[in-house]
Protein backbone atom coordinates (compact mmCIF):
# COMPACT_ATOMS: atom_id res chain seq x y z
CA UNK A 1 0.00 0.00 0.00
CA UNK A 2 1.65 3.29 -0.89
CA UNK A 3 2.21 5.87 2.03
CA UNK A 4 1.15 9.16 0.65
CA UNK A 5 1.56 12.18 3.37
CA UNK A 6 -2.00 13.55 3.62
CA UNK A 7 -2.96 16.97 5.62
CA UNK A 8 -2.83 15.97 9.53
CA UNK A 9 -5.54 17.22 12.12
CA UNK A 10 -5.32 19.53 14.10
CA UNK A 11 -3.37 21.05 12.18
CA UNK A 12 -0.72 22.21 14.98
CA UNK A 13 1.15 24.96 13.32
CA UNK A 14 -1.94 27.17 13.53
CA UNK A 15 -3.87 25.72 16.14
CA UNK A 16 -4.88 27.36 19.19
CA UNK A 17 -3.47 25.81 22.74
CA UNK A 18 -6.41 25.97 25.35
CA UNK A 19 -6.80 23.93 28.20
CA UNK A 20 -9.31 21.35 26.37
CA UNK A 21 -6.42 19.54 23.96
CA UNK A 22 -3.23 20.16 26.48
CA UNK A 23 -5.34 17.64 29.30
CA UNK A 24 -5.96 15.62 26.22
CA UNK A 25 -2.20 14.95 25.31
CA UNK A 26 -1.40 14.74 28.94
CA UNK A 27 -3.85 12.59 29.41
CA UNK A 28 -2.01 10.05 26.85
CA UNK A 29 1.45 11.02 28.02
CA UNK A 30 0.42 10.01 31.38
CA UNK A 31 -1.25 6.78 30.13
CA UNK A 32 2.03 6.37 28.65
CA UNK A 33 4.05 6.51 31.07
CA UNK A 34 1.65 4.15 33.55
CA UNK A 35 2.13 1.94 31.16
CA UNK A 36 5.93 1.48 32.34
CA UNK A 37 4.90 2.15 35.83
CA UNK A 38 3.01 -1.42 35.64
CA UNK A 39 5.98 -3.18 33.92
CA UNK A 40 8.18 -1.54 37.62
CA UNK A 41 5.41 -2.63 39.64
CA UNK A 42 5.87 -6.01 38.00
CA UNK A 43 9.12 -5.84 38.96
CA UNK A 44 8.64 -5.27 42.41
CA UNK A 45 5.95 -8.17 43.04
CA UNK A 46 8.40 -10.41 41.31
CA UNK A 47 11.55 -9.32 43.51
CA UNK A 48 8.79 -9.67 46.75
CA UNK A 49 8.32 -13.14 45.76
CA UNK A 50 12.00 -14.32 45.17
CA UNK A 51 13.56 -13.67 47.94
CA UNK A 52 14.53 -11.13 50.60
CA UNK A 53 17.69 -10.49 48.83
CA UNK A 54 16.26 -9.48 45.31
CA UNK A 55 13.26 -7.50 47.43
CA UNK A 56 16.22 -5.76 49.04
CA UNK A 57 17.90 -4.69 45.70
CA UNK A 58 14.39 -3.71 44.36
CA UNK A 59 13.22 -1.59 47.29
CA UNK A 60 17.05 -0.23 46.84
CA UNK A 61 16.93 1.09 43.14
CA UNK A 62 13.02 2.60 44.30
CA UNK A 63 14.93 4.55 47.31
CA UNK A 64 17.79 6.04 44.89
CA UNK A 65 17.66 9.42 43.26
CA UNK A 66 16.57 7.88 39.80
CA UNK A 67 14.08 5.70 41.92
CA UNK A 68 12.65 8.53 44.01
CA UNK A 69 11.98 10.70 41.10
CA UNK A 70 10.00 7.72 39.01
CA UNK A 71 8.01 7.29 41.99
CA UNK A 72 6.99 10.70 42.29
CA UNK A 73 6.32 10.97 38.51
CA UNK A 74 4.02 7.91 38.54
CA UNK A 75 2.01 9.19 41.31
CA UNK A 76 1.21 12.40 40.10
CA UNK A 77 0.53 10.82 36.73
CA UNK A 78 -1.32 8.22 38.51
CA UNK A 79 -3.89 11.16 40.20
CA UNK A 80 -3.80 12.86 36.73
CA UNK A 81 -5.09 10.15 34.85
CA UNK A 82 -7.46 8.68 37.06
CA UNK A 83 -8.85 12.05 37.95
CA UNK A 84 -8.99 12.86 34.14
CA UNK A 85 -9.97 9.36 33.19
CA UNK A 86 -13.35 9.69 35.75
CA UNK A 87 -13.76 13.19 33.46
CA UNK A 88 -13.34 11.43 30.69
CA UNK A 89 -16.47 8.75 31.87
CA UNK A 90 -18.62 11.82 32.36
CA UNK A 91 -18.32 12.83 29.16
CA UNK A 92 -19.12 9.59 27.18
CA UNK A 93 -22.34 9.07 29.63
CA UNK A 94 -23.08 12.89 27.86
CA UNK A 95 -22.15 15.15 30.91
CA UNK A 96 -20.32 18.50 31.62
CA UNK A 97 -19.67 19.04 27.87
CA UNK A 98 -20.70 22.75 27.96
CA UNK A 99 -17.16 24.93 27.55
CA UNK A 100 -17.96 26.16 31.02
CA UNK A 101 -17.93 22.99 32.80
CA UNK A 102 -15.02 21.61 30.50
CA UNK A 103 -12.60 24.29 31.62
CA UNK A 104 -13.48 24.13 35.32
CA UNK A 105 -13.58 20.38 35.35
CA UNK A 106 -10.18 20.52 33.83
CA UNK A 107 -8.70 23.14 36.26
CA UNK A 108 -10.34 20.62 39.15
CA UNK A 109 -8.34 17.14 37.93
CA UNK A 110 -5.19 19.56 37.52
CA UNK A 111 -5.17 21.23 40.38
CA UNK A 112 -6.82 18.16 42.79
CA UNK A 113 -3.83 15.92 41.15
CA UNK A 114 -0.96 18.05 42.25
CA UNK A 115 -2.42 18.30 45.33
CA UNK A 116 -3.35 14.53 45.92
CA UNK A 117 -0.21 13.56 44.55
CA UNK A 118 2.19 15.85 46.62
CA UNK A 119 -0.06 14.62 49.52
CA UNK A 120 0.36 10.79 48.81
CA UNK A 121 3.74 11.64 48.26
CA UNK A 122 4.47 13.68 51.94
CA UNK A 123 2.27 10.48 53.52
CA UNK A 124 4.86 8.12 52.00
CA UNK A 125 8.24 9.63 52.78
CA UNK A 126 6.93 10.87 56.06
CA UNK A 127 5.21 7.72 57.47
CA UNK B 1 -29.86 9.33 22.62
CA UNK B 2 -31.19 7.81 18.98
CA UNK B 3 -28.91 5.72 17.35
CA UNK B 4 -27.35 7.17 14.11
CA UNK B 5 -26.33 3.97 13.23
CA UNK B 6 -28.76 1.68 10.62
CA UNK B 7 -30.46 -1.94 12.07
CA UNK B 8 -27.79 -3.45 9.53
CA UNK B 9 -24.64 -1.36 11.35
CA UNK B 10 -25.92 -1.86 14.97
CA UNK B 11 -26.40 -6.25 13.71
CA UNK B 12 -23.02 -6.33 12.69
CA UNK B 13 -21.77 -4.10 15.35
CA UNK B 14 -18.87 -2.59 12.62
CA UNK B 15 -18.03 1.33 12.94
CA UNK B 16 -15.41 3.46 10.71
CA UNK B 17 -13.02 1.70 12.09
CA UNK B 18 -14.11 -1.72 10.88
CA UNK B 19 -14.43 -3.51 14.65
CA UNK B 20 -16.98 -2.22 16.24
CA UNK B 21 -16.96 -0.67 19.60
CA UNK B 22 -15.85 -3.72 21.64
CA UNK B 23 -12.54 -1.95 22.19
CA UNK B 24 -13.82 1.31 23.19
CA UNK B 25 -16.23 -0.10 25.57
CA UNK B 26 -13.78 -2.60 26.86
CA UNK B 27 -11.69 0.65 27.96
CA UNK B 28 -14.48 2.10 29.49
CA UNK B 29 -15.32 -0.89 31.62
CA UNK B 30 -11.60 -1.36 33.09
CA UNK B 31 -11.53 2.17 33.93
CA UNK B 32 -14.07 2.24 35.62
CA UNK B 33 -13.06 -0.74 37.97
CA UNK B 34 -9.46 0.50 37.89
CA UNK B 35 -10.96 3.48 39.81
CA UNK B 36 -11.85 1.20 43.18
CA UNK B 37 -9.11 -0.91 42.39
CA UNK B 38 -6.20 1.52 42.17
CA UNK B 39 -7.35 4.16 45.24
CA UNK B 40 -7.36 0.86 47.29
CA UNK B 41 -3.79 0.00 46.38
CA UNK B 42 -2.53 3.38 47.24
CA UNK B 43 -4.11 3.84 50.31
CA UNK B 44 -3.04 0.37 51.63
CA UNK B 45 0.40 1.21 50.91
CA UNK B 46 -0.18 4.29 52.80
CA UNK B 47 -1.80 2.35 55.86
CA UNK B 48 0.85 -0.11 55.89
CA UNK B 49 3.35 0.07 58.95
CA UNK B 50 6.30 0.01 56.59
CA UNK B 51 6.92 -1.17 53.09
CA UNK B 52 9.62 -3.88 54.49
CA UNK B 53 9.76 -7.35 53.01
CA UNK B 54 8.66 -8.70 55.91
CA UNK B 55 4.75 -6.75 55.96
CA UNK B 56 4.42 -6.51 52.19
CA UNK B 57 4.89 -10.11 51.97
CA UNK B 58 2.05 -10.64 55.05
CA UNK B 59 -0.16 -7.99 53.42
CA UNK B 60 -0.66 -9.99 50.24
CA UNK B 61 -0.75 -13.63 51.84
CA UNK B 62 -4.15 -12.49 53.38
CA UNK B 63 -7.28 -13.51 51.11
CA UNK B 64 -8.38 -9.89 50.57
CA UNK B 65 -5.75 -8.07 49.69
CA UNK B 66 -3.64 -11.06 48.11
CA UNK B 67 -7.05 -11.09 45.33
CA UNK B 68 -7.60 -7.41 44.93
CA UNK B 69 -4.15 -6.86 44.22
CA UNK B 70 -4.09 -10.05 40.87
CA UNK B 71 -7.38 -8.15 40.27
CA UNK B 72 -5.99 -5.26 40.46
CA UNK B 73 -2.28 -5.76 38.27
CA UNK B 74 -4.69 -8.20 35.66
CA UNK B 75 -7.22 -5.29 34.55
CA UNK B 76 -4.31 -2.77 34.42
CA UNK B 77 -2.57 -5.02 32.05
CA UNK B 78 -5.73 -4.96 30.01
CA UNK B 79 -6.60 -1.87 30.45
CA UNK B 80 -2.83 -0.82 29.18
CA UNK B 81 -2.71 -2.70 26.47
CA UNK B 82 -6.20 -1.06 25.12
CA UNK B 83 -4.66 2.42 25.87
CA UNK B 84 -1.17 1.57 24.12
CA UNK B 85 -2.85 0.50 21.22
CA UNK B 86 -4.98 3.57 20.48
CA UNK B 87 -1.41 5.34 20.47
CA UNK B 88 -0.17 3.38 18.52
CA UNK B 89 -3.03 3.09 15.69
CA UNK B 90 -2.83 6.59 15.65
CA UNK B 91 1.04 7.38 15.10
CA UNK B 92 2.11 3.82 13.58
CA UNK B 93 0.58 3.90 9.93
CA UNK B 94 2.42 1.32 8.12
CA UNK B 95 0.49 -1.99 7.94
CA UNK B 96 3.86 -4.08 8.81
CA UNK B 97 5.35 -2.32 11.49
CA UNK B 98 1.86 -1.15 13.34
CA UNK B 99 1.03 -5.29 13.57
CA UNK B 100 4.32 -5.86 14.70
CA UNK B 101 4.18 -3.17 17.33
CA UNK B 102 0.42 -3.97 18.70
CA UNK B 103 2.06 -8.06 18.92
CA UNK B 104 4.98 -6.90 20.51
CA UNK B 105 3.16 -4.19 23.33
CA UNK B 106 0.39 -7.33 23.60
CA UNK B 107 3.29 -9.58 24.83
CA UNK B 108 4.54 -7.53 27.24
CA UNK B 109 1.87 -6.57 28.98
CA UNK B 110 0.36 -10.40 28.76
CA UNK B 111 3.94 -11.33 30.23
CA UNK B 112 3.77 -8.57 33.09
CA UNK B 113 0.51 -9.36 34.34
CA UNK B 114 0.86 -13.05 34.13
CA UNK B 115 4.22 -12.30 35.96
CA UNK B 116 2.61 -10.02 38.55
CA UNK B 117 -0.44 -12.70 39.36
CA UNK B 118 2.12 -15.67 39.55
CA UNK B 119 4.03 -13.76 42.17
CA UNK B 120 0.84 -13.12 44.47
CA UNK B 121 0.30 -16.67 44.01
CA UNK B 122 3.42 -17.62 45.28
CA UNK B 123 3.28 -15.57 48.05
CA UNK B 124 -0.30 -16.52 48.61
CA UNK B 125 0.28 -19.71 48.98
CA UNK B 126 4.12 -19.85 50.30
CA UNK B 127 5.43 -21.95 53.37
CA UNK B 128 5.15 -19.59 56.04
CA UNK B 129 8.36 -18.14 57.67
CA UNK B 130 11.00 -19.45 54.73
Amino acid sequence: MAVRSRPLSPHLGIYRWQISNTLSIVHRLTGAGLCVGLLALTYWLVALAASPVRYAAAAGFFASIPGLALIAGWTFAFFYHLLNGIRHLFWDAGLGFERTQRRVSGWLVVAAAALLGAATLLLFWHR
Amino acid sequence: MPSLRSPLRRALGTGSAHTGAAHWWAQRVTAGALVPLSLWFVVSLLLLPDLGYLTLRAWLAAPVSGFLAMLLVAVLAYHADLGASVIVEDYVHTPGARTATLLVLRGAFLLAAGLAVFSILRIAFAAPNP
